[in-house]
């Protein structure tokens, strides 16, 4: 069927009718011989029978020949008649085997005929070989075949695209080639109809590749003139002062020489510098020329007499912008076919803004689950103990490097990553205990105190990172199945990494919430934050609570740290860089609650995504407003989304 | 008043009279008008110090004395800094934009003046127009305006909005680090107007005074800063000595109870923030004249938490002790990180002072913090003591009455 098809094709492509049924059997040198003369001086109209022989013998070295035909590298032995790869070496040929391209002896110069085939021939060798790359039994050479269509769409293409189509095994290249077919159709299809029709079939689309090519059928051109041409396509006409600014609408005027080039400042100063003599220049004295209007006037008096081309005042400028009407054309001359395609590409725009509001907010998720993981701990040791440790973000820098370190150690990436993960807990965690116990057991009621203690444990620790790690960043590289992206189209795709982390946030959530809710640790920590004297009283020892708990946040603060790494880089200033949000978060979710940090996390992570939609290029801006944001919100409620009440919320 | 102010703070004359002294001593010893001992960039470095004092006076007061941990006050005096930047640099730019086009066979019209100086400073961000943040930049004395109105206006705004809401304690600092933040971030964009992380440099260089030696220069930064530190001295004192000094204590103490007394604590917190906020400003205009150069990062919010760990070691609620611990820790710092003290060669390891200075620091500050909560101040407290040992003790029963007179003055 393929093989048929494929006859069909060509015999269409090089004008002749006339299917051969008996496909030669033999090697291809034999097919070659067959047609000696034509290989070795091909003309466009006669070499068909050739292509068709040499398609239908299915065999494969043809794509090679193909190629090295077009490119000039086939001769033809005239020693033995034969033909040959031939590449010039000294004063004779490395010749190769025709066939299996291997090296096949030398030959002299005057031995070896080469053969040159025209620009014509060319264009058909080139289409034969689309052919080929499009049935190629290698998928990427498929790929690759599709991706050099789409960049370079060209009219003759179609055929052997289509050709191709049905006996794709695969259904999702199957379905590009539909595409791409439909796409070709569309700009080079024979009549309005079928292209009106191919364009129709294309708005369910949202492909790069779509967006692309009708974009390409919509392209127009600025035109300028006095009226509006009458049989062309076009687009719109554009508003002086809206669509197009009364210079641009001037300088265009010059370009199309419907107008005199404007004078400059620059060129009215140097025509002034140029004529100056005896100190003044159109009878106005150099110093008064400081003043525009002297300048003006000195102009205009050497305009006069003739010397430079006069000034274009203001006003000459809006009449000859007034005169002339400002259009764009349509490259495409079928009104027909541009309607179809503008509603066409709406329809897919509209397509692609929905998929992206759908992206953003997957981008948005991931956002908040890094800034939630990163606050998490923070949440239960401001949170929950009220303790302000600046220390925080070290605690994170001190889990990525315990997971860098491992990873230097274990060089399964898989394997280090899960010995890592329960690694950085244990020495976050160890590290927790200790500032717990060496500091803040001492600053408990005095809370500024605490936040500027943990400043200077926080400098001290991020100095050593450095002083043992060096200043540049450390990478921490993830396993290979966690490499590569969920791709749900050109719009929305996610990496795994990200997915992990959101994955991880959920955990943690989980276990959190467990430990406080339904264990004995849990009860004892919530008894002793809410009051330390009666839980005291009741046999709970709160050195020991306050202890665990402040391990229990640094140490997940390590696993963070980890996720960060991963997703970042490990750097001594990748916790600095995560305290402040990680606060807001906490602050702006509501202090002393998991599912308040939540919020904070999703609501933060939202919003500055929210932002940078508005403005892609900054995130920089992205983050001042979304602080300024919080500083407003604290504004409406001071206790942030969900404030603790009655008791517990203490104050 | 005079009188009552030095009862009130008796550490004044002591004050006044070591920096008279101090000024007196650099001038003997500078370049331009001494014996040339001290290096023009040393008497630089001593100016700039002076500032940081008269900033970490402010920043005393306003945590110190009334309770606000504020970690915003370094973004005050990077704004007063760039308030003066934007006219030191817009005027000596036109004075070499003229210079270049007074050679010229026409000479230049305003607009074109104009735009030359615009180019000369934003090319370095990709732009040739002034943004309107340098509308005023043309003039000495509107920029000196700004100096006190935008961290005074900035200040009243935060402090409005924050204080009417009863942002208390740790959350109110995370606030105001919160500002800090999302300053530094707006200022570090190319389009904020204000040269992104280029900043604004060459400040050093006078318009006007270019033929002036910077030793000369120098010297007189030198005197304006102890100038305006002893004008700040003498202007905190008085804010924190008398009924008000007591209201303001007292809101540290216990706000609450300030406010159920009657006192309008969230006036009194404004004026507080709104007027350390200036003085910051001022301080930063006096001192990046001698830097000469400012740029975001001086904006960002662990400039602030130093200002904050100065005052810690120096001692909190004592003016002077604010100024110390300034003095102290920023000599010492870029005296560790400058090269200037010895590595310690442990035979396995040796201690390169530049990679351990912040971890001494930060470690001394967790002790300071820990041991001893009242600074190098309290080793004033320890010679004064001893010098007048306290008799009264404690004053039993009658203590009311002893309150009472005190009322009654």
């Amino acid at each position: 069927m393929c093989r048929a098809l494929i006859l069909l094709i060509i015999s269409a492509l090089v004008g002749l009718a006339a299917p051969r049924a008996d496909a030669q059997s033999g090697t291809l040198q034999d097919i070659l011989q067959t047609h000696a003369g034509e290989v070795a001086d091909p003309g466009r109209r006669t070499v068909g029978p050739l292509m068709e022989d040499l398609a239908g013998s299915g065999l494969p070295g043809v794509a090679r020949f193909l190629e090295r035909w077009s490119d000039k590298q086939v001769v033809r032995n005239t020693g033995d008649g034969l033909f040959y790869y031939g590449t010039e070496d000294g004063d004779g040929y490395a010749l190769a085997d025709i066939a299996t391209d291997e090296p096949a002896g030398r030959a002299a110069a005057d031995a070896i005929e080469e053969i040159r085939p025209n620009g014509g021939v060319r264009r058909v060798i080139a289409g034969a070989l689309v052919q080929f790359q499009l049935s190629d039994p290698d998928r990427a050479a498929r790929v690759a075949a599709l991706d050099a269509i789409a960049r370079r769409p060209a009219a003759d293409q179609l055929e052997p695209l289509r050709a191709s189509i049905p006996d794709e095994p695969d259904p999702a290249l199957r379905a590009r080639k539909d595409r791409l077919a439909n796409l070709l159709t569309a700009r080079f299809g024979a009549d309005t109809e079928t292209r009106i029709a191919a364009i129709e079939r294309l708005s369910d689309a949202i492909d790069l590749e779509t967006r692309a090519g009708l974009s390409q059928i919509l392209s127009a051109e600025r035109g300028v003139a006095v009226n509006l041409p009458a049989d062309a396509n076009v687009a719109r006409v554009l508003e002086i002062g809206s669509d197009l600014s009364e210079a641009d609408a001037y300088s265009q005027l010059v370009e199309a020489d419907l107008a005199p080039p404007p004078v400059t400042n620059a060129g009215i100063r140097e025509a002034l510098a140029g004529a100056m003599a005896g100190g003044r220049v159109g009878g106005v004295p150099r110093a008064d020329l400081s003043d525009p209007a002297a300048r003006t006037r000195a102009y205009a008096a050497l305009a006069e007499a003739g010397t430079v081309p006069p000034l274009v005042t203001p006003e000459d400028r809006a009449v000859a912008v007034a005169d002339h009407v400002f259009y764009e054309l349509y490259n495409e001359p079928d009104p027909a076919v541009t309607d179809a395609a503008s509603a066409a590409l709406a329809e897919v725009e509209a397509r692609v803004g929905r998929h992206q509001v759908l992206d953003l907010g997957l981008d948005a998720i991931s956002l908040a689950s890094i800034y939630f993981l990163a606050a998490i701990g923070l949440a239960i040791t401001f949170g929950v103990m009220g303790v302000i440790n600046m220390a925080h973000g070290e605690f994170i820098m001190i889990g990525a490097y315990t997971a860098y370190v491992v990873q230097t150690i274990v060089p399964n990436y898989t394997l280090s990553l899960v010995v890592a993960l329960p690694l950085a807990f244990a020495v976050a965690f160890g590290a927790g205990v200790a500032l717990e116990r060496l500091v803040i057991r001492h600053l408990y009621h005095r809370p500024l105190e605490t936040l500027l203690a943990t400043f200077g444990i926080s400098i001290a620790l991020q100095q050593l990172a450095k002083n043992i790690f060096g200043t540049q960043a450390r990478p921490l590289t993830a396993p290979g199945w966690l490499d590569g992206a969920w791709v749900l189209n050109d719009v929305v795709a996610i990496s795994n990494i990200r997915i992990a982390i959101f994955a991880l946030a959920l955990v943690f959530l989980a276990v959190l919430l467990l430990i406080l809710k339904r264990t004995r640790l849990g009860l004892e920590v919530r008894a002793v934050t809410q009051n330390p004297g009666m839980a005291g009283s009741m046999g709970i020892d709160p050195g020991r609570i306050n202890m665990l708990t402040f391990g229990l946040g640094s140490g997940i603060a390590g696993v963070a740290g980890v996720a960060i790494g991963l997703y970042a880089q490990v750097t001594s200033e990748m916790g600095a860089n995560y305290i402040v949000q990680s606060f807001m978060t906490v602050v702006v979710g509501g202090v002393g609650n998991v599912w308040g940090t939540l919020a904070g996390a999703t609501l933060i992570g939202g919003l500055q995504k929210g932002i940078e939609w508005f403005n892609p290029s900054n995130t920089l801006a992205a983050q001042t407003y979304m602080i300024l944001f919080i500083i407003l919100f604290i504004q409406i409620r001071p206790k942030g989304i969900v404030a603790l009440k009655g008791r517990a919320a203490g104050d | 008043m005079i009188r009552s102010l030095v009862r009130d703070t008796p550490s004044i004359p002591w004050f006044l009279g070591i920096l008279a002294a101090f000024c007196l001593g650099v001038t003997l010893l500078s370049e331009a008008t001494g014996t040339g001992a001290l290096s023009t960039s040393f008497v630089k470095t001593l100016g700039k110090t002076l500032c940081l004092c008269l900033v970490a006076i402010a920043m005393d007061v306003v945590w110190g004395y009334c309770g606000i941990l504020s970690l915003g006050h370094m973004a005050f005096f990077g704004l007063g800094g760039y308030a003066i930047g934007m006219w030191l640099m817009y005027a000596r730019t036109e004075i070499i934009v003229a210079e270049s086009l007074a050679s010229a066979t026409i000479p230049p019209t305003p607009q074109e003046v104009e735009d030359a100086i615009a180019t000369q400073i934003f090319g370095v961000v990709g732009s040739n127009e002034f943004p309107w943040l340098w509308a005023f930049a043309d003039s000495f004395v509107l920029q000196l305006a700004m100096v006190v109105l935008v961290p005074g206006l900035l200040a009243l705004v935060f402090g409005w909005l924050a204080f009417r809401s009863r942002v208390t304690g740790v959350y109110l600092s995370i606030l105001t680090q919160a500002m800090t933040l999302a300053l530094s971030l707006y200022l570090f964009q190319n389009d904020s107007g204000l040269r992104g992380n280029n900043g604004l440099s060459g400040l050093q260089n006078l318009p006007g005074l270019g033929a002036v030696p910077q030793s000369v220069v120098s010297i007189t930064f030198f005197w304006a800063s102890a100038l305006a530190l002893a004008a700040g001295y003498l202007l905190f004192a008085w804010v924190v000595s008398g009924k008000m000094g007591s209201v303001i204590r007292g809101i540290r103490d216990d706000e609450a109870r300030v406010r159920f007394l009657g006192y309008h604590v969230e006036g009194f917190k404004l004026f507080v923030f709104t007027l350390t906020a200036i003085v910051a400003g001022l301080a930063g205009a006096l001192y990046y004249p001698q830097a000469g150069i400012i740029n975001p990062a001086e904006i960002a919010p662990i400039a602030s938490i130093y200002l904050a760990v100065w005052v810690a070691i120096g001692g909190r609620g004592r003016l002077y002790g604010a100024a110390i611990g300034a003095a102290f820790v920023s000599l010492l710092s870029s005296w560790f990180t400058g090269g200037g003290a010895p590595d310690i060669d442990l035979g396995i390891y040796e201690i390169r002072w530049t990679d351990w200075w912040l971890v001494l620091l930060g470690l001394s500050f967790v002790l300071v913090t820990l041991y001893a909560p009242k600074g190098i101040g309290g080793l004033v407290d320890l010679i004064a003591e001893r010098r007048a040992p306290r008799r009264t003790g404690d004053v039993g029963p009658d203590a009311g009455a002893l309150r009472k007179t005190e009322a009654a003055e």
